[in-house]
């Protein structure tokens, strides 16, 4: 506390104006963080109170009822659960497999890393294609093709039946096997890209060891890779879920928007977000509204648990990896 | 003998089932990746060669025209487009690099900034048609309309958590070594990010912004029951608006072969802004990590 070194240090820590500029703007970034998480809460917010007319009105028998009818006021929407389930697992069944393998083929060094990086975008660019584009060339292109498909399948595993209805019925073309197909495309850059990226941050101490031991390459990503992998994969698998729930425009383009619960693969289905894409411009009874509310609702819930566990699933392995 | 038995031992090849197994997964591994690809190409393709025939001068100066009469474009769904993702732009951009700002330069890993880390993520899940059902719920039902407002809102939020993350990813890319350079010099930490990082990551930044926009140009979801569509130019920002990715939507429903035609160029243009935007962001970003 001399006096000739006071002035300086003053200078250099307060300069009065300088400061507060610093903390003004401190609290600017500050609060538009804050207001990003205020967004999730509005959100959750609004919506349940938009819905509240048809909780308080059908409470969870909404989720066990298969009549949706607006005009004798109505909802349960049991078919829509159901579609959204089935297109989101036919969807899964077949990403799952080809993403991994995806996965693997980009970490190995089957083909020189300059060969692996155009196709390991190739794979993200498939992300950016907007989703009606997709809706569109699904109506157009995929669905007479799928529609061929599903008769050679009908005519040779007909047979197949769950009771007395054929698992493989009647070919529609547009349908929840069309939708299932369609959604394993649009998820399939999310599980392909996370998975190699967990994939390669694997050490490569851990697949030399395993080699060294006499193990063959897939031995060795079966055994240990995957293994080590496995929880990042997880969650690059559970996005995708979410992924595949949410999706909408190319669901609703292919799906063929007919609300039933169906054992035929093959035949026409309608899922929640295909529903709220149809009807909501429409909407005028309040009821009505609130019951696509309330399916807005419970999509919303459903992807936010969804996303909350591939968040954590991810997650660890992130920091696993520090 | 038995050193010469050891080696042969030791050379012996694989049973055939593990060479089986290995070349066999080899394979399917290169079909898979192929599989993927398919999709790519053959979308690319379609969307080439149906969607370049209809375009032509008419289609950015003309309204949409019914079925049957020559003619007609979707100059009004260009202009919806644009005006929309600018509303969205000017709501989410200051929000969403102020917000990254926070994320990558103050305590990068105190509670609150994985508790805003976390949501982010959470709000980049979010299924687009539920964001378009919120902003339904904000604004379409408190203003009492449609509107051009209310499918910038969606956008908005749905430009949100992109913005943040790219803008995050950018500003991590600037060495630690100019921000403690800057420091030395007895910048604050304000004076650091206006003036050293920023400048530094502009590129990064605007790139993502362009990431941005052009997954909102081709989001139908939170836009068919906030903004709906329209057959004339704007009129104003609070009646319903068209936009380009539902007049693809309305116009693949149809059953008119000239209107799904128009579908096919309106994609065209969609997705040539989507693919350039994400090569340059690609190289953008690949040069500089």
């Amino acid at each position: 506390m001399t006096a000739s070194s006071k002035p300086q240090i003053e200078n250099l820590t307060t300069g009065s104006g300088k400061l507060q500029a610093d903390t003004i703007a401190r609290w600017l970034f500050q609060g538009a963080a804050f207001l990003v998480l205020a967004v999730l809460v509005w959100m959750t917010v609004v919506m349940a109170i938009s819905a509240m007319p048809a909780i308080s009105k059908f409470g969870f028998n909404f989720l066990i009822d298969k009549t949706w009818d607006p005009i004798q006021e109505q909802y349960g929407g049991l078919t829509f659960v159901f579609g959204t389930i089935a297109s989101s697992f036919i969807a899964m069944l077949i990403a799952v497999p080809v993403g991994l393998g995806i996965a693997i083929f980009l970490t190995e060094d089957f083909l020189p890393e300059n060969v692996l990086t155009p196709i390991a975008f190739m794979v993200e660019l498939l992300a950016a294609i907007p989703s009606v584009v997709y809706g569109l060339w699904g109506i157009f292109v995929m669905a007479p093709f799928i529609r061929a498909f599903e008769t050679w399948m009908n005519t040779n595993l007909g047979f197949i039946k769950i009771g007395d209805k054929s698992i493989f019925g009647t070919p529609y073309g547009p349908g929840l096997f069309s939708a299932g197909v369609l959604l394993s495309i649009m998820i399939l850059p999310t599980i392909a890209s996370i998975s190699r990226d967990v994939l390669k941050a694997i050490p490569k101490s851990l697949r030399n060891a395993s080699l060294a031991l006499g193990a063959t390459r897939w031995e060795t990503i079966f055994r240990v890779m995957l293994p080590a992998a496995s929880s990042g994969i997880i969650g690059a698998c559970v996005l995708g879920l979410g992924r595949a729930i949410g999706e909408t425009m190319a669901v609703t383009m292919v799906i063929g928007n007919t609300p039933q619960i169906d054992t035929s693969l093959f035949a026409p289905a309608y899922t929640i977000s295909a529903l709220l894409a149809n009807e909501f411009a429409e909407a005028n009874e309040p009821l009505h509204i609130g019951a696509l509310f309330y399916a807005g609702l419970l999509l919303f819930a459903v992807t936010l648990i969804v996303n909350v566990f591939a968040e954590i699933f991810v997650r660890r392995v992130s920091s696993g990896r520090q | 003998m038995t050193m010469s038995k050891q080696s042969d031992d030791l050379t012996q090849p694989l049973e055939a089932g593990r060479t089986f197994f290995n070349t066999g997964m080899t394979i399917l591994s290169g079909v898979f990746t192929l599989l993927g690809l398919i999709p790519l190409f053959l979308v690319l393709f379609y969307v080439l060669s149906q969607g370049f025939s209809s375009l032509n001068a008419d289609i950015f100066t003309q309204l949409p025209a019914p079925s049957g009469t020559l003619g007609g474009g979707f100059g009004n769904a260009i202009q919806g487009t644009m005006i929309m993702v600018a509303i969205a732009a000017s709501i989410s951009v200051p929000i969403g690099v102020l917000t990254a700002i926070f994320l990558s330069e103050y305590s990068r890993d105190s509670g609150f900034v994985q508790y805003v880390r976390f949501g982010v993520n959470v709000l980049a899940g979010v299924p687009s048609i539920v964001i378009g059902v919120f902003a339904y719920g904000v604004v379409v039902t408190t203003s009492g309309g449609f509107s051009a407002y209310a499918g910038g809102f969606a956008l908005a939020i749905l430009m949100l958590p992109i913005i943040i993350r790219t803008t995050e990813e950018a500003l991590k890319l600037i060495p630690w070594e100019l921000r403690l350079g800057s420091f030395a010099l007895g910048a604050d930490r304000f004076n650091t990010i206006a003036r050293v990082i920023l400048p530094a990551a502009l590129p990064g930044i605007i790139t993502g912004i362009m990431l941005a926009v052009s997954r909102a140009a081709g989001e139908t979801a939170p836009l068919i029951f906030t903004a709906l569509f329209s057959q004339y130019w704007l009129e104003g920002l609070n009646k319903p608006t068209a936009s380009l990715a539902v007049l693809i939507f309305n116009y693949a429903t149809t059953p008119y072969a000239d209107l799904q035609h128009k579908a096919w160029g309106a994609s065209l243009m969609l997705l040539i802004l989507v693919l350039i935007i994400s090569i340059v962001a690609r190289i953008v970003f690949r040069r500089r990590s």
